[in-house]
């Protein structure tokens, strides 16, 4: 027996791919432009979207009878702005320098068009549960984005991943240094990034035809 | 007949044909097309018969610029040698004949900026037929303009790597995103140098890389300066620099490969607006718009609003004229700014788009004092609204004749007034 039925595992996979909300909905570009000069910082804040849009989704599941339609907007700001700031302060808390890097990003998840989409689009109408898989289901499409660019961005600013100089070390002229390769700056300047997500969107719905909009 | 005694064009003509609707077509029509005019023409609609193609367009340029590329063959090789006089004791004076027209200077910038072209050539072109052979449409003449600009607005050291990656990228993300030739928004060429820029920034600017071997040789006994008059003036040092007008005017300075020569570059400009390939508009309001720049800050100075102890003291008070002859405020404005594809096309934009052009590159220029030249950037600025400006032009002139007509206004003018609409519209 599977674990997930199959509507509920489209939830999970359906946003990975052909429903991925920055390359299809292209919602949370702001984010995506400004913290994937670097890998790890890609992965911290795709795994602080996907708690608080896991948890934030199933919250605003559970309440959703019990909100006055009139004040919905403020009741779904507090929920994500409470969720926000646990994550800003255990980040704050066990990774001091990362949070430095993040700065006010980690807070600017509030604004994030994906956090305030889902709990529109699918929490105020749908069960905890299935908030849920949709929750985590579109923070991973999120994050996936993130640390593709992530990756490219940083391995081509900066030859390194995750910190670790994998193509060898740019002032002692080792690995592919010494054959006068030379880090690429534009990589780690935030228009970068924008070229990256257009690369991304380009390839995807060059080999899936049927994701090009009408115009 | 045997195969020997077939023709060029008969044996390309065969191939072609062979090809003829198979995934590989574009590539060897492309070759067909190069060699020879294809004798095929449209087969429905009407025709305007012209001389000019794309490709005659295209070539018109090239010859422009080849006096530009054969003067830099002797630069590159000149500044090299004046600068190993220069660190040696003994500065050159400049003798047309003995000391610049020479062989050993020639094949210096021969054995330099040859690598480039072809690298240029040779990288775009295999991105256009793969491009082709993807889309399955001809390979478009776009590149051969670019692939010649391309090594003459970037310093003669660049890494032919470096030149390769970003030949790439702008003929990818700068024209086939948009959809090939015809359809960019910006300047493939300036696009390709402004990756350059961002990317690799060490190679781009600064006090080195302006004059071949003076990279190398830095922090060695040999040093040699790689200064542009620019630079001496971005860091209020004129006491070292020694280039009379005529040397900047004739191109005797430092400077990217094919930008410095003012008068060869002039030539070439004069060339393009009598065959009209070239809007002599734009040329000519970006003159106006970058003098009259220069005018304002020579203005300050005067005034006495700015003081030597500025930082942009030395830029500001370069002669206002003197702008238009040293970096590669003229290279732009006649091969760049005058790109019909991102250039503005109403006549009035043109005027617009020109001027903003010429007044943009020397604000940029005196104003960011790390990078005291402007003019790409002034360039893909204006690219970028070069549609906005046509877009108003257009509106405003369809305004302008609904008032007139309206002036003369006449019992029957409602079918006319149709009529316009559609006309102007």
């Amino acid at each position: 027996m599977a674990l997930l039925s199959k509507k509920d595992a489209n939830l999970i996979i359906d946003p990975l791919a052909d429903n991925n909300p920055i390359t299809i909905q292209v919602l949370g570009i702001c984010s995506a432009l400004a913290i994937t000069a670097e890998l790890k910082a890609s992965l911290v804040m795709a795994l602080s979207v996907i708690f608080v849009l896991g948890v934030g989704n199933v919250v605003i599941s559970l309440i959703r009878n019990i909100i006055p339609s009139k004040i919905r907007i403020i009741v779904q700001l507090i929920v994500v702005a409470t969720l926000v700031i646990v994550v800003d302060q255990v980040l704050k808390a066990f990774a001091y320098e990362l949070s430095k890097t993040l700065a006010v990003f980690v807070g600017l998840i509030i604004t994030n068009c994906i956090i305030m989409g889902r709990f529109e689009a699918f929490a105020l109408g749908n069960g905890p549960w299935k908030s849920f898989l949709d929750g985590i289901g579109n923070a991973l499409g999120y994050g996936v984005i993130l640390i593709i660019v992530g990756f490219f961005r940083e391995l081509l600013g900066s030859g390194t991943l995750f910190g670790i100089k994998v193509l060898g070390d740019p002032i002692a002229k080792t690995g592919v240094y010494a054959f006068g390769y030379e880090n690429n700056g534009f990589m780690i300047i935030p228009p970068a990034a924008l070229i990256v997500v257009g690369i991304i969107i380009w390839v995807q719905r060059s080999r899936n035809r049927a994701l090009i909009e009408e115009n | 007949m045997s195969d020997k005694k077939l023709t060029l064009k008969k044996r390309l003509h065969i191939l072609k044909h062979r090809y003829r609707g198979k995934k590989m077509a574009p590539a060897f029509n492309a070759f067909h097309t190069f060699l020879f005019t294809p004798n095929e023409t449209t087969h429905s609609g009407s025709h305007v018969r012209a001389v000019d193609d794309l490709k005659r367009t295209m070539n018109t340029v090239i010859m422009a610029l080849i006096p530009v590329l054969l003067f830099s063959f002797f630069n590159t090789g000149y500044q090299h040698y004046a600068a190993i006089d220069a660190a040696s004791g003994t500065p050159r004076e400049l003798m047309l004949f003995e000391n610049f027209l020479t062989w050993e200077n020639f094949w210096l910038g021969f054995t330099k900026v040859l690598p480039l072209v072809i690298v240029s050539y040779g990288i775009g072109l295999l991105v256009e037929f793969i491009f082709a052979v993807i889309k399955g449409h001809e390979v478009e003449e776009g590149y051969l303009v670019t692939g010649m600009l391309v090594p003459l607005i970037v310093p003669v050291d660049t890494p032919l790597w470096m030149l390769a990656v970003s030949v790439v990228f702008g003929v990818v993300i700068g024209k086939e995103v948009f959809g090939g030739t015809g359809m960019n928004i910006l300047n493939p060429a300036l696009t390709i140098r402004a990756f350059l820029f961002f990317a690799y920034p060490t190679w781009m600017s600064g006090d080195k890389v302006w004059v071949h071997g003076a990279v190398e040789r830095a922090g060695t006994a040999d040093a040699i300066s790689g200064e542009t008059v620019l630079g001496y003036l971005a860091q209020n040092n004129t006491s070292e620099f020694t280039y009379s007008v005529s040397d900047m005017f004739f191109g005797f300075i430092p400077g990217s490969v094919g930008e410095t020569s003012a008068f060869l570059i002039l030539l070439g400009g004069l060339f393009l607006v009598f065959s009209k390939i070239a809007s002599w508009r734009i040329m000519l309001s970006a003159v106006i718009g970058s003098l009259v720049m220069g005018l304002i800050f020579n203005g300050v100075v005067e005034a006495g609003w700015i003081t030597e102890t500025s930082t942009f003291y030395g830029l500001m008070s370069f002669d206002f004229w003197k702008h238009l002859i040293v970096g590669g405020l003229a290279f732009g404005i006649v091969y760049m700014a005058t790109d019909p594809v991102t250039g503005s096309q109403t006549n009035r934009g043109k005027w617009i788009y020109g001027f903003l052009i010429g007044f943009i590159s020397v604000m940029i220029r005196v104003f960011n004092p790390a990078y005291p030249e402007g003019v790409f950037l002034a360039i893909l600025l204006m690219n970028v609204f070069a549609p906005t400006i046509d877009h108003y032009v257009i509106r405003g002139n369809v305004k302008r004749r609904m008032k007139r007509l309206k002036k003369a206004v006449l019992p029957v003018a409602t079918q006319e007034e149709e009529n316009l609409k559609v006309e102007t519209v």
